[in-house]
């Protein structure tokens, strides 16, 4: 937003929060990491992607007179009055180094790298303070029964803020363990695609490269006129649907 | 914040339409495509074809060459460091293979040179991983259904979408390398939504003649990204990371070789020598300098710092007179402005419609258009939807989707963006989003070739710094495509390189000495120092009262 906008909105109304513990009026609805910007930070931690996805700006908050401890995304969670808040720019966590090549992938993998699983104590914690809403303790529980293919699935929305890790009992990092779970699952338990070997394969055996060496040699209007003819899969069809001619195909 | 009553109000139109509009999705009935002559009258339209916006460069290998004047104001600049406060003798690392940037293009490209036995140091400004590469939604392209595609449709499909102004090299290695990156992917353990036999599912992008958009949910950028840099750790006994340490400067040595570069501890404000055999720059785009004013769905470290170096060491830059603007960023809620809007609301059928509820664009145009389009009916034709901080925008119909893929879906297959939403008390499944168009993607960048070597040797590249693969346009997919098909190349060819021998000569920065005595002598940095490495969005009130924002004697 510039800086135009901003300052319309703080004339228009200007709401108290405490940063680290000291009082800034910002403008209201802007998010905690603009309201932090606004107020003359400059991030060096704690700011990434901006967007929700990358987990650099997690934030711990409490409002006055509440005892609870909330949690949430700097750069997603709008600022309220009087919120007291502290950004956790870098929580340290256990990651085992493992060879993903000749990983199995069974529970005793998981267990072996990661023996703190089975030091949860199911307080669940971690599910309360994700600010992705993962259910972190149903994938912890699917860790410990050894179902990856779970684990995977539940944890898939992780962003890997670290929240998690810094509320657990058992002192362990949860999100990388469910890295591992969902590198075994997809690269090792689900069945690959076989349309894709076989496209490799005939790329590897120069199935294109006369077509393609054409294609270069054309001049840009020629280009264009196979460009402009080609056929175009319908947007509703199936997966099976095959073009007319089969020019161009292996 | 959720819909003001004025909005509802107007969300009514969209409401009305939408029954027909579903029914002509239903039987396939679509706007009709532009021809080529109409996409180019409405490219005019496009912020690119405004001549304000851009000026002549006065220095450097591109001397002439007009682009963006927020990237000349950094090209023409002076150093960040006096080449001369610069002791080269004492490296505080010496590695075989510096990579500059920990996104998607470098990760990979770290990997491959380790896995080819180099060392490796990724230094990266932010995190690892805090990158564009992280934020990447729809998909991820290539021919891999040999039944109806093929490197052939995929070749002609990237040459449209850039009007056929493409290096056609780079594109053949790009689409013949595709399907390789992909396996290599599903290899790492990349969860791409399948079927239960391992069919890879693929959908349409803007511009595809091919369903050929392959996707992990709609977070296939984070899915990528989290599980490479998964495998980076792996080879911690190779490859080490060092994070808040942008590079400023690239090295050279006395015979014009690569051979590392200067960079900066963000934290203690040291700036530090890395001596290097080859480096790779994968320093991704160029979102956060908010060209022509634009809202961005860029990370933020996407200052355009790595084109600032190369240039500087005497790389010519291409097609950086275009860049991408995403049809459809947010512009409501205003504290998620410019966040993206993934294409694939509209591959499952959401339409684009105006303040009278009116479709007037096809929504699987290639994005230039598409764009030129929006910014059209809502500057131009006065269709715009106005929200609360007059601004304009245009309807993303997602509920659409509900109807014609069956309740529930909007929720499933989008579950980023619908609990996006749901905090700002949005319901995406039930109303439809506001969008303009977003500055994305920095479709040119620094000369480079099929190898990922430029015209300095030991200087690699690969990644949304490169220019020339996907010509004046990108279509969406390849680019997540192309950082891992040119990031593995560049990791190769480095290793390669090494391998075939690197004289270590003297280190010198008088690339850096020569560049600013040009600046200096063109007149034209006005004081300017570059690269940005972070934009700065203090309040300006607040910033003039920072009276110390850089050192005198030992106070900041
Ligand atoms: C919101 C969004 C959605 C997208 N969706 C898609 C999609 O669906 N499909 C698709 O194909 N493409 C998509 N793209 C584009 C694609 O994600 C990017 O173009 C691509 O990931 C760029 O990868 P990269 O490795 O070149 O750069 P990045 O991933 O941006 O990585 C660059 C890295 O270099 C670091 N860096 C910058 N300057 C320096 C410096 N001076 N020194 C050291 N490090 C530095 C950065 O901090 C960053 O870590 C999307 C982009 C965005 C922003
Ligand atoms: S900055 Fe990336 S999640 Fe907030």
């Amino acid at each position: 937003m510039d800086t135009a906008a901003l300052t319309e909105k703080v004339a228009a109304k200007a709401v108290p929060i405490y940063i680290m513990g000291k009082r800034y009026e910002v403008p209201e609805a802007l998010t905690i990491m603009k309201a932090m910007e606004y107020a003359g930070y400059q991030y060096i931690r704690g700011c990434g992607c901006r967007g929700g996805v990358c987990g650099a700006c997690a934030t711990v908050y409490r409002k006055a007179g509440d005892y609870k401890i909330y949690t949430g995304l700097a750069c997603q969670t709008v600022v309220e009055p009087d919120m007291y808040l502290a950004q956790i720019p870098f929580y340290p966590a256990n990651r085992a180094t493992y060879d993903f090549e000749s990983a199995e992938p069974t529970p005793e993998t998981v267990f072996k790298l990661y023996p703190e699983l089975f030091r949860c104590v199911a307080c669940n914690a971690c599910t309360k303070v994700c600010p992705m809403d993962v259910e972190v303790l149903d994938y912890v529980s699917a860790l410990k029964r050894g179902d990856l293919k779970a684990a995977a699935e539940i944890s898939f929305d992780c962003i890997q803020c670290g929240l998690c890790a810094s509320r657990c009992m058992g002192e362990m990092a949860q999100y990388h363990i469910a890295q591992l779970a969902r590198r075994l699952a997809g690269g090792k338990l689900a069945a690959k695609a076989e349309h894709l070997g076989k496209m490799c394969a005939d790329i590897e055996g120069g199935a294109f490269a006369d077509l393609l060496g054409g294609l270069k040699s054309m001049s840009v209007d020629e280009l264009k006129k196979v460009y402009t003819e080609r056929e175009m899969e319908p947007h509703m069809g199936a997966d099976e649907w095959t073009p007319a001619s089969s020019h161009g195909l292996a | 914040m959720p819909y003001t009553p004025e909005l509802k109000e107007l969300i009514k139109a969209v409401e009305r339409t939408r029954p027909e509009r579903v029914e002509r999705k239903r039987r396939g009935e679509e706007i009709p495509f532009l021809s080529l002559d109409e996409r180019k009258e409405r490219l005019k339209f496009h912020p690119d074809f405004k001549e304000e916006g851009r000026r002549p460069l006065q220095v450097g290998p591109s001397k002439g060459y007009a682009i963006a004047h927020e990237i000349a104001d950094l090209l023409e600049a002076g150093s960040r460091v006096d080449p001369d406060r610069i002791d080269l003798s004492a490296p505080a690392y010496t590695t075989d293979v510096l990579v500059i940037g920990g996104g998607g293009a470098g990760t990979s490209a770290a990997i491959l040179a380790a896995e080819r036995g180099a060392n490796v140091i990724l230094a990266t400004k932010l995190r690892h991983g805090d990158a564009n590469t992280m934020m990447a939604e729809g998909g991820i392209q290539a021919a891999t259904k040999g039944h109806k595609d093929s490197p052939y449709f995929h070749y002609l499909d990237v040459m449209g979408g850039g009007h056929f102004t493409n290096v056609p090299e780079l594109v053949e290695t790009l689409v013949t390398q595709a399907p390789d990156a992909i396996r290599w992917l599903e290899h790492q353990g990349v969860n791409f939504t399948k079927q239960a036999d391992g069919t890879l599912e693929t959908i349409h992008g803007g511009g595809t003649s091919r369903k050929r958009m392959h996707y992990a949910a709609d977070i296939t950028g984070a899915e990528i990204m989290r599980t490479i840099r998964d495998e980076a750790r792996n080879h911690a006994d190779r490859i080490s990371v060092l994070e808040f340490s942008p590079a400023v400067e690239l090295v050279l040595d006395e015979s014009g070789h690569c051979a590392g570069a200067v960079l900066y501890n963000m934290e203690t404000e040291e700036y530090f020598v890395i001596r290097a055999k080859a480096v790779i720059m994968a320093t991704g785009g160029c979102g956060r300098l908010h060209i022509q004013g634009f809202m961005t769905t860029n990370h933020y470290g996407a200052t355009a710092d790595g084109i600032v170096l190369g240039y500087r060491a005497g790389v010519p830059v291409a097609f950086l007179h275009t860049v991408q603007y995403h049809p459809t960023g947010i512009v409501f809620p205003e504290q998620a402005e410019g966040i993206l809007i993934t294409e694939k609301f509209r591959g499952a059928g959401a339409n684009l419609v105006n303040v009278e509820g009116n479709q007037f664009v096809n929504e699987r145009e290639p994005r230039d258009v598409e764009a030129a389009s929006i910014i059209k009916e809502c500057v131009h034709e006065g269709k715009g939807v106005p929200t609360p901080t007059g601004r304009l925008g245009i309807w993303l119909d997602s509920p659409m989707i509900e109807q014609l893929a069956g309740e529930g879906t909007v929720k499933r297959e989008f579950p980023g963006k619908y609990i996006l939403y749901k905090r700002f008390d949005i319901d995406i499944s039930k109303e439809p989003m506001l969008i303009y168009p977003t500055l994305h993607y920095q479709n040119g960048g620094l000369e480079f070739r099929p190898s990922g070597e430029t015209c300095v040797p030991g200087l690699f590249i690969a990644g949304e710094v490169a220019g020339g693969i996907h010509g004046a346009n990108r279509l969406m997919g390849n680019s997540l495509l192309d950082i891992i098909v040119f990031g593995r190349i560049a990791g190769t060819s480095a290793a390669d390189y090494l391998a075939a021998g690197v004289s270590e000569g003297k280190l010198s920065l008088d690339h850096v000495r020569a560049y600013n005595a040009e600046v200096d002598a063109a007149g034209v940095s006005d004081g300017r120092v570059a690269p940005a490495i972070i934009p700065n969005y203090t309040d300006p009130a607040v910033r003039e009262r920072q009276l110390t924002a850089h050192y005198v004697g030992n106070v900041r």
